[in-house]
């Protein structure tokens, strides 16, 4: 960081850009690109890497993160230093359902160690694990930021708060 | 009196929506000032009037901060609103972006007004999807409504308002980590100087200010800021959203004047759980330093009674602690925290954080040797104030008012490999 900011540009912007993405996704990551700047297209780093997770089964690849790279005129390394800086973005396979534990303090003095400890058996894999059928990824998260209804988790959008045993039965059993 | 500024509509059903907002007066404010073109000068004084001070934590006069922008100075000038909320045992951005998006959108026009900025950004972290999208839809009625957009009300004034979503890093919440965020790269705190007011976002003249702060304008300008300054106390401006949680019956967020007795809150949210007896509260987040209970029955909640007591308000949340607690473990567990989410770019946060939670947990587990305490106290000091932004000193605090307040567990832990609590 210096005085001066200016966008961290490549040598050769990408000519090519609509063979990168399908028209849908393009579709969106141009939306957000249109909220910045012009000279800025690097800002919609973080949702672009988002999306283009979502449609990918829930990770990112050195080859989809060059595309995201491609498009938004960005130099490679940039772009993987935003998908390594971020928890949110995953840079190994994950199971369908990510299921992210709080256990920090709120939530810990709430008993999410017996909520990990239910999940864990449950599930037959570890915190940072995947089920072995690939249906589940377990994840150990900071604070969500929902600590009125601890212990919580979150799988995919959504919050589920409160969370006992039978809760949770319910929940997974509710999912597709 | 409770709930009188960005909780004063959660009695209506969806307040939520446009049409609500509306009836209960919602961006009548904004129209009055851009129909009879307030001085911005005048909404800044009043903001100043009104003795708010920052509620993401660090208690710095909203007012004051805006004054720092040189409005006339050509160029764009953006208001960016910090709704990153990831201090552990927040949760009321949450709430007011899910129950009264209006009133932060009207409060960022207004914000944008005064200080001459014509585009703003709202940063949601990106695990609050729920309220992101009640924030969207929200942004959509407005600029039908012509609340965004361009000249708006024909009054020649332009501002236009988007979100933009993190992806998961505590530190983005520190402003000029979550500029560098929005600038599409890590999350990385700058050094200041320069502050954002001068060099902010894409290098231009930025105010950044946490959600809760920038929803409570628009009712500092309908009912003045001196009105608003008497809702509390000395120093405390107003009244704050306490999120409170822990070993307590009905935890949530709770608007309440500043300066209002810490029993009454612990009342409002039901008391202890299970009946059980309160050991320490952490006041204002983890990064405050604890306060043992019976010292906290008897204090008020504005910023100087908890600053006296030798911690902080933060950014209000309150996690109460029940006497089941081992303070060795809890500590741990935030020690963990500032260890992950250190972003690594200053020697001393993040080999400390690191250090810290590798001797705090040998505690923990029955491997803590004697010399111990006096090291986690030598790290601290050598930690707090020697890094590029506050992160550093939030993981020394919590472990600083760990041991003035309850080293003897921490000793008993090291002498007899176990705890004195379970
Ligand atoms: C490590 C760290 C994390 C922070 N997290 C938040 C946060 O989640 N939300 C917030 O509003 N402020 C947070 N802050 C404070 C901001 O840097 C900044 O002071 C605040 O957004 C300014 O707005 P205010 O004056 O209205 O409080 C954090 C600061 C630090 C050092
Ligand atoms: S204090 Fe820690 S989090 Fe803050 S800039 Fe330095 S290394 Fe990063
Ligand atoms: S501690 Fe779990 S949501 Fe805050």
């Amino acid at each position: 960081m210096g005085f001066k900011n200016v966008p961290m540009s490549v040598a050769k912007p990408s000519v090519n850009k609509e063979s990168l993405f399908s028209p849908e996704l393009r579709a969106e990551i141009d939306k957000w690109i249109a909220k910045y700047p012009q000279e800025w297209r690097q800002s919609a780093v973080m949702a672009a890497l988002m999306l283009v997770q979502e449609e990918n089964g829930g990770y990112l690849t050195t080859d989809l993160m060059d595309k995201v790279a491609a498009y938004l005129d960005m130099a490679p390394i940039a772009v993987y230093e935003v998908a390594s800086f971020y928890s949110m973005y995953e840079l190994k396979p994950v199971g369908k359902h990510k299921i992210c534990v709080c256990t920090n303090v709120s939530c810990m003095i709430n008993g999410s160690d017996q909520i990990v400890e239910y999940l864990e058996k449950k599930l037959g894999a570890k915190l940072g694990q995947s089920s072995a059928d690939g249906r589940y990824t377990l994840k150990e998260v900071e604070c969500l930021g929902a600590c009125g209804g601890a212990p919580m988790f979150q799988i995919g959008n959504k919050y589920y708060e409160n969370l006992t045993p039978e809760l949770i039965d319910s929940i997974l059993a509710g999912l597709e | 009196m409770a709930n009188e500024v960005c909780f004063r509509n959660m009695d209506q059903d969806r307040p939520w929506l446009l049409e609500q907002y509306r009836s209960r007066g919602g961006y009548e404010v904004l129209t009055r000032i851009l129909r009879e073109k307030t001085p911005p000068e005048s909404i800044i004084n009043e903001v100043k009037a009104s003795g708010l001070r920052g509620r993401g934590g660090a208690g710095f006069p909203t007012g004051l901060k805006w004054s720092f922008i040189a409005r006339n100075a050509p160029g764009q000038k953006y208001v960016v609103c910090n709704s990153d909320e990831g201090e552990p045992g927040t949760f009321k951005d949450r709430d007011v972006l899910r129950y009264n998006p209006h009133q932060l959108i009207e409060g960022m026009v207004i914000a944008g007004y005064a200080i001459g900025a014509t585009r703003g950004y709202n940063y949601i972290r990106g695990e609050f999807w729920e309220p992101y999208e009640r924030f969207e839809a929200a942004l959509e009625e407005a600029r039908a409504a012509g609340f965004l957009g361009r000249d708006l009300m024909g009054s020649g004034f332009d501002f236009e308002l988007h979100s933009h979503l993190g992806a998961g890093a505590y530190i983005c919440g520190e402003e000029t980590a979550l500029l560098e965020s929005i600038e599409g790269k890590k999350g990385q705190p700058r050094y200041k100087p320069p502050f954002p007011a001068h060099f902010g976002l894409y290098g231009q003249p930025t105010i950044i200010n946490n959600t809760e702060s920038l929803a409570s304008i628009p009712v500092i300008m309908e009912k003045g800021g001196q009105w608003f300054k008497e809702l509390g106390v000395e120093n405390s401006g107003g009244s704050k959203l306490f999120s409170i949680s822990g070993n307590i019956k009905n935890p949530g967020v709770f608007e309440i004047p500043l300066g209002t007795p810490f029993a009454e809150l612990l009342e409002m949210a039901g008391g202890m759980k299970n009946g059980s007896k309160i050991k320490a509260v952490i006041p204002g987040g983890s990064s405050a330093p604890i306060i043992p209970g019976e010292q906290m029955m008897q204090l008020t909640m504005d910023y100087d009674a908890i600053a006296k007591a030798g911690s902080m308000l933060g950014s209000g949340a309150v996690i109460v602690l029940d006497d089941r607690n081992c303070m060795v473990k809890v500590l741990e567990r935030m020690s963990y925290f500032y260890y992950e989410e250190s972003c690594g770019q200053c020697t001393p946060c993040r080999e400390g954080t690191g250090w810290l939670y590798r001797v705090v947990h040998r505690i923990e587990t029955g491997h803590g040797r004697p010399e111990d305490l006096a090291l986690l106290d030598d790290m601290t000091t050598k930690i707090a104030g020697r890094t590029i932004c506050a992160l550093g000193d939030a993981a020394a605090m919590p472990v600083q008012g760990m041991l003035k307040h309850f080293r003897e567990e921490f000793e008993y832990h090291i002498t007899h490999k176990r705890c004195l609590v379970s």
